[in-house]
């Protein structure tokens, strides 16, 4: 396969410059756009790969291709857009997709390409990483050829299992200088005298250097390692734990990638809503010709499809997306609006401001998942999406619709998507009771941590660390430090 | 061209067979993998490999959710996403993947861990057999065969694209043009002949957990027989006093309570040889499992002199397994011990509960004739 610019056989060329040209006139903002007709052993190749056509290897890569291909060979599912975020962006078309469904597929990967450029989530994701991707995968094969595949691929695992205790927000602060604050000098007082002249004999000068170098020692071990909790466990890893030169170039080959998907996550709602809206926008009022209609309404559906136990982001996101559109568009904000009692005048409220258009493009550069969500998912809204929380009732052992209740489905869905779904976890002591331990702790938001996971991901921390390490977190209400020294693990209570 | 992730997959697999290897003892044991679904295609739960993070638990965790239903309706099971049997906390490493292994890789798994021969076929005789298969879809056909959705969606895009379509009277008549019919190929599939008879002993001293053992085992001769021969024929034979062919069904589920003459059973075995498999041309692999308690010591000397007269000639292998029970004195298969030492067709295996299933099939298969 040539990455670089292949041509598209020529009536898909037609079809990609007409979607351009519609998405161009329709306001969106992309990088240029490159499409590969893939067949469905290369699609599922390349979407194991995460979107790219050269990774590292890896067996997880392996088990993600083979579920692909289950799913594909049995009818179950198959793959029809992928995109990745790039300049120029890549994406690929399916070879024997009907020529509806390619069309399909360009509207909603220049929509993808908008937000990607735009959003101000992926501001700072590396815009090369087709050929970063491909460079990390060299390195990891020269490495592998140098010291063996099978301590690079334990390895791999083990940073894989840390992968997601990286610091979202970093990308949006650059690291600051470490600034050494001057240290106040140290001041040896001895024993108080009145009498200058017995101050030699009371505080003899050997007395004195004893005191200072105590004094010292105590300030050594009072500085903080690290001194403020380190949200970014792997880069702490990298620059503090014993590692081998290619373990630590693996590990920050994974903590960099981690970080060129965590926007993609943090903004999958948003993000596949906004395609889904500009692939429905394009397609039925330009792209669509009459004899495509039931072959798109068929496929649009599909993807919009809603199962009781989750959330469909196609689905949630471009109901939002509409539902702003219609609310700017008829001037449904503001004061006036929010204190309208009256239902009917509410349903009916229409200022013809038409400011929608506006509303959403504003809305796709500032906002992600968590803030998007926050800020439009109204009651209003909530009703007429028929959302709801469900959980597990212990005693019936199954899960239920638990409630319809506005604040909580909204509280529910915030909490799924802050820190993209995952648990808040930092490094907190690097010289824990000045033994050398690692002490993580999970600042805990209501939901227990799986605890047999959370014991052998220790594990494999303990096996970069070397030293024994440990975890502050709090089951059933009681703050507990679980500990893994290498051999055993260890439970014990702490007061949070 | 093949492709990069072939390495990728091919470790994966690597590391899921050695799961499998090593889990292969439990699934024999439990019978758990046993399920046919479609034509050869069996479901096997396995360990997906599932890296370790820090994540939620999810039994206070839930979600929300999209559809129509009262505070109180229960989601359709495997509605929530990892909604597994193991509740959080409860120490299970692994949530389940299901993998489609078709019974051929299993054959293979099975053939691999127990180091099991190929067996040498026969072979006089290689038949091959016409069998139809639907391949396609074309625009002629008979009506019978005739596709409706496809036939339909083709009215529909025709009614549409040239202005028939009214979406307040939505009628759409298919003209023949519209048409798709299935259509099919012959192909020619080899056929190799090979039977199987089981035999099994249903007196009143074999009990349920006896026949779940002899099921279990059952199946996995099956299994590894299938992977050598294509179209394995398959008879059963029950015994009590007198012996009778009977059905899969009732040859598993049949509970007898008179007493035991092994001989009826070789009888009707040589019988039904001698009227349907002509040993030039077939393979026959003649499975018996008893619980080792026969009537009289004169009918072991029958069945001997059966064995030795007019079965043995004909046969690939014939294999005795004993099946331990609290009841029978086991003196069966010492009997057959001490008349066929040294015979290169006859196997024999005590299996003494479910977890000697595994060597008892090395026994019986072990010998790749």
């Amino acid at each position: 396969m040539d990455y670089s610019g292949t041509q598209l056989p020529p009536h898909l060329g037609d079809i990609k410059k007409e979607i351009e040209k519609y998405a161009h006139e329709f306001g969106l903002d992309f990088y240029e756009t490159i499409f590969e007709v893939l067949n469905y052993d290369e699609i599922n190749m390349v979407a194991a790969y995460g979107g790219f056509p050269n990774r590292y290897p890896h067996w997880r890569f392996g088990m993600e291709y083979e579920q692909l291909s289950k799913g594909y060979e049995y009818g179950l599912s198959k793959i029809y857009e992928m995109v990745i975020n790039n300049n120029p962006s890549y994406a690929y078309l399916l070879e024997s997709n009907m020529d509806v469904d390619q069309k399909l597929v360009m509207a909603h990967v220049y929509g993808h390409v908008d937000f990607f450029k735009n959003n101000f989530s992926f501001q700072h994701t590396n815009r090369k990483m087709m050929d970063e991707m491909a460079n990390h995968a060299t390195r990891v094969r020269r490495i592998i050829d140098r010291v063996g595949i099978e301590p690079v691929e334990t390895f791999i695992d083990r940073a894989l299992s840390l992968e997601n205790l990286i610091n979202q927000h970093a990308p949006h602060f650059p690291p600051k200088p470490r600034e050494e604050a001057p240290e106040e000098p140290i001041e040896v007082r001895g024993f108080k005298t009145n009498r200058e002249y017995m101050s030699q004999f009371i505080n003899p000068q050997g007395f004195l250097d004893e005191q200072r170098k105590k004094l010292e020692e105590e300030r050594a071990q009072k500085k903080k390692f690290p001194e403020k909790p380190e949200r970014d466990v792997l880069v702490f890893l990298i620059e503090n734990a014993p590692l081998e030169r290619w373990e630590a170039d693996i590990l920050s080959v994974v903590r960099e990638e981690a970080y060129y998907f965590a926007p993609q996550a943090q903004t999958k709602i948003a993000n596949e809503g906004w395609a889904s809206y500009w692939h429905s926008t394009i397609m039925t009022q330009r792209a669509l010709k009459d004899s495509e209609i039931i072959d798109y309404a068929d496929h649009h559906s599909g993807t919009m499809g809603t199962r009781p136990g989750a959330i469909n982001p196609y689905k949630l996101g471009i109901e939002l997306w509409r539902f702003i559109e219609e609310r700017w568009n008829k001037g449904r904000f503001g004061k006036e609006y929010d204190e309208c009692d009256d239902l009917r005048a509410r349903r009916a409220w229409d200022r013809k401001l038409g400011l929608g258009k506006q509303k959403i493009f504003e809305v796709r550069k500032h906002y992600n998942d968590v803030t998007f969500i926050d800020e439009f998912l109204t009651a209003d809204f909530a009703v007429e999406q028929k959302l709801f929380v469900y959980g597990f009732n212990e005693k019936a052992n199954r899960w239920e619709i638990l409630d319809r209740e506005f604040q909580k489905v909204k509280k529910k869905l915030l909490q799924q998507l802050t820190n993209f779904g995952q648990p808040i976890i930092e490094v907190v002591d690097g010289n824990f009771e000045n033994r050398g331990e690692l002490l993580l702790a999970h600042r805990h938001d209501g939901v227990d941590l799986r605890i047999d996971y959370a014991k052998d991901t220790l594990v494999n921390l303990q096996a970069m660390w070397r030293r024994p390490v440990g975890i502050v977190t709090r089951v059933d209400g009681k703050g507990v430090l679980m500990r893994f020294d290498g051999r055993d693990h260890t439970d014990r209570k702490v007061e949070l | 061209m093949p492709l990069k992730i072939k390495q990728d997959h091919s470790r994966f697999r690597e590391i899921i067979r050695g799961r499998i290897k090593e889990n292969l003892r439990k699934y024999i044991q439990k019978g758990e993998m046993i399920g046919k679904k479609g034509k050869d295609l069996i479901t096997i739960p396995v360990p997906s490999i599932d890296i370790p993070h820090f994540k939620y638990g999810h039994k206070d965790q839930g979600g929300v959710g999209q559809g129509e239903g009262a505070p109180g309706t229960v989601l359709a099971p495997g509605a929530v996403e990892g909604d597994g049997k193991g509740k959080a906390g409860q120490g299970e490493g692994q949530h389940s993947l299901e993998v489609d292994l078709s019974l051929d890789e299993l054959a293979d798994i099975l053939g691999e861990e127990l180091a099991l021969p190929r067996i040498q076929n026969k072979g006089k005789k290689n038949l091959t057999t016409p069998k139809v298969k639907y391949t396609g879809v074309h625009t002629a056909g008979p009506e019978s065969l005739r596709h409706f959705k496809r036939t339909y969606k083709q009215a529909l895009k025709r009614s549409i694209s040239s202005g028939l379509y009214n979406p307040k009277i939505p009628i759409v008549v298919p003209v023949r043009e519209d048409k798709r019919y299935r259509s099919w190929r012959m192909q020619e599939l080899p056929q190799s002949n090979a039977v199987v008879i089981y035999m099994m002993d249903v007196s009143g001293s074999m009990g349920d957990e006896q026949k779940e053992i002899v099921r279990i085992e059952s199946f996995w001769i099956d299994t590894w027989l299938r992977s050598n021969y294509k179209g394995l024929e398959t008879r059963y034979i029950i015994h009590d006093a007198v012996a009778r062919e009977v059905d899969r069904e009732t040859f598993f589920h049949t509970r007898e309570s008179g007493g035991t003459m092994i001989s009826s059973a070789y009888k009707l075995c040589k019988e039904m040889m001698d009227a349907d498999y002509d040993s030039g041309s077939w393979n026959i692999y003649p499975f018996h499992f008893s619980d080792g308690d026969n009537w009289s010591a004169d009918d072991t000397r029958t069945c001997i002199t059966l064995l030795k007269g007019e079965i043995l000639t004909k046969v690939n292998q014939f294999a005795y397994g004993q099946v331990e029970s609290p009841y029978g004195s086991g003196q069966f298969i010492k009997d057959l011990r001490e008349s066929f030492e040294g015979i290169e067709n006859v196997a024999l295996s005590e299996i003494a509960n479910k977890d000697a299933i595994y060597n008892s099939i090395k026994d019986f298969l072990g010998k790749g004739s």
